[in-house]
């Protein structure tokens, strides 16, 4: 110890002058706008390059974990359905019911390209128009939602993210039914979204679970999005504003599903009707 | 001594003023921009002790900062050329070591001495602050150019300075 005291004094001059030049650097990175930005992306870039790498080498070891998921819920799955009603056509399940009539259908599509750290995030699927894929389908796994398929040619499709500034997915809260609007905001990292107008009425805790409502022409309501993770009432707002900590882990996606709406055209043509005559009548 | 440590305040004043109020304000085009307060660094006395010296190169550097706003960047390079003087004053020391009480100016060590010793420090100075300032590498020469001609300019300004204060010597 003594001895180190002994070489800084003997060098002070280099002491002092690295101990200044450092919280010169340091009001420089702190002060200047233009700095602090490049200096924070720079290192962002670096971070985020380092992490693509390890995710590409990671996937090799999450085959195995994706591959007991998939066999567990192709159990599942098989137990659901009685086998005398279900047909598969290609990998699409559809359910023959008299008692119930079917409204979904789900193909099962492999994720080939995949992103969470950008602002707005695709994904690209191995199912296209082909295999009966249109645009505007949900998509989700067996964890929770996904996204929305935004644009398919023959035999793929892309997807937009739910991690993405554009996406909104009508969402409620399981145990009242009070919804709003699900979103990716800017501060949001892979693993949370945020909920907006939650009326301050409604007593959330931490932990409650949040699904797709049944307003979405696209999702089947009940499909898992998240727990609550925090919420608060900006001032000013009449609303809570909620932070939803995603239950799809968005960096470990490989196989989804994609859910098609049979009565969707249905719907909206009827929702078409009543609008167009409701503009009638008023115009009259 | 007194009288030195006085005479430097004044100097230091003197020469952010003149910096600030007056070369702040003249625009020369992107390329050119002159920095005469680090005279003040250059024309310290030979035995000024080294943490003074240090201390000295970021106050006048923190000064000059807060009349350009540009937290840091002006100290940053006022103290690396404060650490760097020494080094540069050894390299030219004459043979006999340099006299005391004596100012690295060119009243006492003539034209070609005091060009070559003031202009490593104003090129360093120069150098640190534009890379800083720009905060990339992909303008390298761009800015290269500017630290260039800016020394240049620089130089010029120290030198007439110089010789306005010889002058004033003579007469005293």
């Amino acid at each position: 110890m003594r001895n180190l005291f002994l070489f800084i004094w003997k060098n002070y001059f280099l002491f002092l002058f690295l101990l200044l030049e450092t919280l010169c650097i340091y009001l420089v990175v702190q002060n200047n706008y233009y700095q602090k930005a490049s200096f924070v992306n720079s290192s962002n870039a670096i971070s985020a390059n380092i992490l693509a790498a390890t995710h590409d080498v990671n996937q090799y070891f999450l085959l195995k974990d994706a591959n007991e998921k998939l066999l567990k819920e192709n159990a599942e799955l098989r137990g659901k359905t009685l086998a005398s009603f279900s047909v598969s056509v290609n990998d699409t399940y559809t359910v023959n019911d008299t008692t119930y009539h079917q409204k979904y259908t789900f193909t099962s599509a492999k994720v080939v390209k995949n992103s969470t750290n950008l602002r707005n995030n695709f994904l690209t699927l191995d199912k296209g128009s082909k295999q009966g894929i249109k645009n505007n389908m949900a998509v989700i796994t067996s964890s929770g939602v996904v996204g929305q398929v935004k644009d398919v040619s023959d035999n793929f499709c892309t997807v937009m993210s739910l991690l993405n500034s554009k996406t909104t997915i009508s969402s409620k809260i399981k145990k009242d039914g009070s919804y709003g609007p699900l979103m990716w905001d800017v501060d949001d990292n892979y693993s949370i979204a945020t909920l907006h107008d939650i009326p301050t009425h409604v007593r959330l805790i931490t932990g409650d679970t949040i699904v797709t409502s049944a307003y979405s022409l696209t999702f089947p309501e009940n499909i898992m999005i998240g727990k609550v993770e925090s919420f608060v009432q900006k001032s000013g707002d009449f609303f809570y504003t909620v932070k939803v900590k995603l239950s799809t882990d968005f960096k470990k996606l490989s196989h989804v599903y994609i859910v098609n709406n049979i009565l969707k055209d249905e719907q909206e043509e009827l929702e078409k009707k009543s609008e167009s005559d409701d503009k009638k009548t008023n115009t009259k | 001594m007194i009288s030195t440590i006085l005479k430097n305040i004044l100097r230091f004043i003197a020469l952010v003023l003149v910096q600030v109020l007056i070369i702040k304000n003249i625009e020369l085009g992107r390329f050119i921009n002159p920095f005469l307060y680090i005279l003040f660094i250059i024309a310290l006395p030979f035995e000024t002790p080294k943490w003074l010296l240090l201390l000295s190169g970021f106050l006048l550097g923190i000064t000059i900062d807060m009349f350009y706003d540009t937290m840091g960047m002006h100290a940053a390079a006022g103290v690396f050329i404060a650490y760097i003087r020494p080094a540069i004053l050894n390299l030219f020391s004459p043979r006999e070591g340099y006299e005391f009480g004596t100012q690295p100016t060119i009243q006492y060590l003539g034209v070609p001495w005091f060009l070559s010793y003031s202009g490593i420090l104003i090129i360093l100075h120069h150098f640190v602050l534009f890379y800083l300032e720009v905060f990339r590498f992909s303008e390298f020469f761009y800015t290269l150019l500017r630290v260039g001609l800016s020394s240049l300019a620089t130089l010029l300004l120290v030198v007439i300075t110089q010789y306005l204060f010889q002058n004033k010597k003579e007469v005293e």
